[in-house]
């Protein structure tokens, strides 16, 4: 009873400049810089591929990875920076200075590397109470020893009033390498599973509730942690079986899955009913009209590994304090490349694209 | 969460699915228009196209109330977020429709104090908070929004806000749809009934539609389940021969509408003569405008805005694209100068618009099997 659709010869030309198009690298074009382009989606991506690797074109950086690989006298490390802007500066379940060492200490685990060391600069407002700062300060020490890192280099600046909120902090973070990791964002083939460290979207939504926009109240807190324990625990379990990883920060998990999609040239299919969504994230989410696969983490791992040792890796994943809910989310498949499928709760399938700009909330 | 996953479920969902494989006359081709936009986001959302045979094809319509916005409109929202001392305030997902020169968005990058709410009263909160600011609103949507808006309005007046105004872009129902119906190509042969809308106007104005189009209406829900009965329901009405207003969102939407949203609105707003809509140009009595009562709380009138009407590009077919004449790909901008990043047309403006999703699911929305 059934036949395919037959696609008119037009329409197949018309794919096919679309297909080109996506394929193609991104271009920076926008006059402006706008919020969008801090987003981690589209725009994002227009900056980083369209203006900064092409800027400092480097074998390293075109790797896209989370920290870059570098080897000293045959001592393979990997670097790592970022900077912290969060407003509010604390919120529930953490602070900017515990997400200032977990976020970058997380680039580096993500890449195979065990942390070793950060730098730290602080961008103080002139007006910040010393009590704020002091508290911290704290946080930074506590979030270090509980990663098992150093804080082994410093800067201060202040910043006149109303040119920071409150503080912004930077971290830089160098780790080792470690010989069991064979990571890499393009090696990623047909048939892989996909695995996940935990429920995701939290972070996001206890941040934009604890700004106040909005009259929600939920006891969401965010999910900041360090992930170095897990990735050690997938590492001895999958070994070089496990493909690459990366912490599901801004943009989400749909943003790791759509970024590694088009790096390995494969789909993927994700099931969106084995994805583990809180309750209280789950009907924040429905509310404000947003979809927690875009929703930012700061303890939340994606695992890309082979078919053989999936299940090894996911038990050894759920064995790490924290981590029970781990799940397999998906597979890794090979048509149509660089694009990632969901199949719905609801039994129907869709694409789940990149973000395109800030996630705006819905009206209708 | 409960009274929501009831609707979603998909062992009812693939029993409901099956009926309307069983409805479906073999060989012969439905198209299925949603109205609204909150249906489209559904129906992308669970995928429900996925679930239905290839020859039950859902047309996306003109009811997403940030994507019909005109250019021109937009521009003049701009006009007003760049005046001094002004906080423009307006819905999320209205910040990224562009005008002829960017969008608001773009305008906030480049200075404008421009915040995203959720409910006007929210701008009312912002223009208490900032009494030496002038606060605009930019009031969208269709009957669905403006009930929250007038009583917005009632509120201001109420407390003797004077530094607060809206800049009334609210649109109604009934004359984009009609003005689908009236053009001689167009190849319908049902519609899916917004169901927000009708929580305020009721079922009784889309009786026109089986009346003096003969085409079926079911205002439908928008959990999936709603629109899969909503789909079966129109198939049914279709293989019966019959043609009328069916209400599947019974839960919600009474027949005569909600009457007091319906009296706030008419004290509040009057028509306007005729409303731009991008993709479907000048429609009459389509849009709304503050009432001679509440002519001062309206910005266009407080500040002087270019109000330039700017032509959709000649070769953006966004109107035959939603009477369902032509696909995505048949558009001659579709896909090279009209694009998801750079969108010309409503279809591309709302990811969730026909050529937008299209762009988007490619190849793939097209391996549907036909029955």
């Amino acid at each position: 009873m059934a036949e395919p659709a037959v696609l008119s010869e037009r329409e197949q030309k018309i794919l096919g400049i679309i297909e080109t198009a996506r394929a193609k690298r991104a271009k920076f074009r926008d006059e402006r810089i706008t919020m969008a382009h801090g987003a981690g989606g589209k725009a994002t991506q227009t900056l980083i591929e369209g203006l900064l690797a092409p800027a400092f074109a480097s074998v390293v950086l075109d790797e896209m990875a989370d920290a870059g690989a570098i080897e000293i006298d045959g001592v393979q490390l990997a670097l790592t920076t970022d900077s912290y802007v969060v407003k509010p500066m604390r919120f529930p379940g953490g602070s900017i200075g515990e997400l200032a060492v977990n976020g970058t200490v997380n680039d580096l685990a993500v890449s195979g590397a065990q942390p070793i060391a950060l730098s730290l600069s602080l961008i103080l407002e002139e007006g910040l109470s010393a009590e704020d700062l002091k508290l911290e300060v704290e946080a930074i020490a506590r979030a270090a020893r509980e990663a098992g890192v150093e804080i082994v280099a410093g800067d201060t600046k202040v910043v006149e009033r109303g040119h920071a909120d409150g503080m912004y902090v930077c971290t830089t973070g160098i780790g080792r390498r470690d010989p069991r990791a064979r990571l890499s964002p393009a090696a990623l083939r047909p048939g892989d599973r996909i695995l996940l460290s935990g429920s995701i979207g939290e972070h996001g939504t206890a941040i934009m509730l604890a700004r106040g926009e909005f009259e929600l109240d939920a006891e969401i807190e965010s999910d900041t942690r360090p992930l170095w324990t897990v990735v050690d625990a997938l590492l001895d379990a999958a070994g070089s079986d496990l493909r690459c990883m990366r912490d599901a920060t801004r943009g989400g998990v749909a943003s790791v899955l759509n970024e590694l999609a088009r790096a390995s040239s494969v789909a993927m299919i994700v099931r969106e009913g084995a994805v583990p969504v809180r309750p209280g994230v789950a009907g924040a989410a429905e509310i404000l009209g947003i979809d927690p696969m875009y929703v930012a983490n700061e303890g939340k791992l994606v695992a890309f590994v082979a078919p053989d040792a999936a299940e090894q890796a996911l038990a050894a994943m759920r064995s790490v304090p924290g981590c029970e809910a781990a799940a397999e989310i998906g597979e890794v498949r090979t048509e149509p490349p660089g694009m990632v499928l969901v199949e719905t709760s609801f039994g129907g399938k869709r694409v789940m694209d990149q973000l395109v700009g800030d996630p705006l909330p819905r009206i209708c | 969460m409960r009274f929501v996953d009831e609707f979603r479920d998909p062992e009812l969902g693939r029993a409901v699915a099956g009926e309307i494989l069983s409805l479906v006359e073999p060989g012969r081709h439905y198209k299925l228009m949603e109205v609204c936009g909150g249906h489209t986001h559904s129906i992308y959302k669970y995928g429900i196209d996925d679930l239905l045979p290839a020859n039950v094809e859902l047309v996306h319509g003109p009811g997403c109330p940030v994507c019909v916005i005109p250019m021109g409109r937009v521009d003049d929202g701009i006009a007003i977020a760049h005046e001094d001392g002004v906080i423009f305030t307006c819905f999320g997902d209205m910040m990224r429709v562009p005008g002829s020169n960017g969008s608001l968005l773009d305008a906030k990058a480049a200075g404008a104090d421009i915040r995203m709410v959720y409910s006007p009263l929210d701008a009312l909160r912002i223009a208490k908070q900032n009494p030496d600011r002038e606060v605009v609103f930019f009031a969208i949507g269709f009957e669905t929004t403006a009930p929250s808006t007038a009583l917005t309005l009632k509120r201001a007046r109420a407390e003797h806000l004077e530094n607060f105004s809206v800049m009334c872009s609210h649109v109604t129902i009934v004359p984009p749809v009609r003005a689908l119906l009236e053009s001689p190509d167009l190849r319908l042969d049902g519609f899916i009934g917004p169901g927000h809308v009708s929580t305020v106007v009721g079922a009784r104005p889309f009786e026109f539609i089986p009346a003096d189009y003969g085409r079926p209406v079911v205002i439908s829900g928008f959990e999936p389940l709603d629109i899969l009965q909503s789909i079966a329901m129109i198939l049914r009405q279709l293989a019966a021969g019959r043609c009328e207003v069916e209400n599947q969102y019974k839960r919600v939407v009474p027949y005569e509408g909600n009457l007091r949203a319906l009296e706030v609105m008419a004290e509040v707003f009057e028509l306007r003569p005729h409303f731009e809509w991008r993709g479907l140009g000048f429609i009459s009595h389509s849009g709304l405008k503050l009432s001679e009562a509440y002519a001062d709380l309206d910005a266009e009138a407080r500040f002087s805005v270019p109000g330039v009407r700017v032509a959709d590009p000649k070769a953006c077919q966004c109107g035959e694209v939603l009477k369902g004449v032509i696909k995505p790909w048949e558009c001659k901008v579709f896909g090279t100068a009209c694009t998801p990043e750079r969108p010309i047309g409503t279809c591309m403006v709302s990811s969730e618009g026909a050529c937008a999703a299209y762009y988007n699911f490619g190849r793939f929305a097209r391996e549907r099997e036909v029955v």
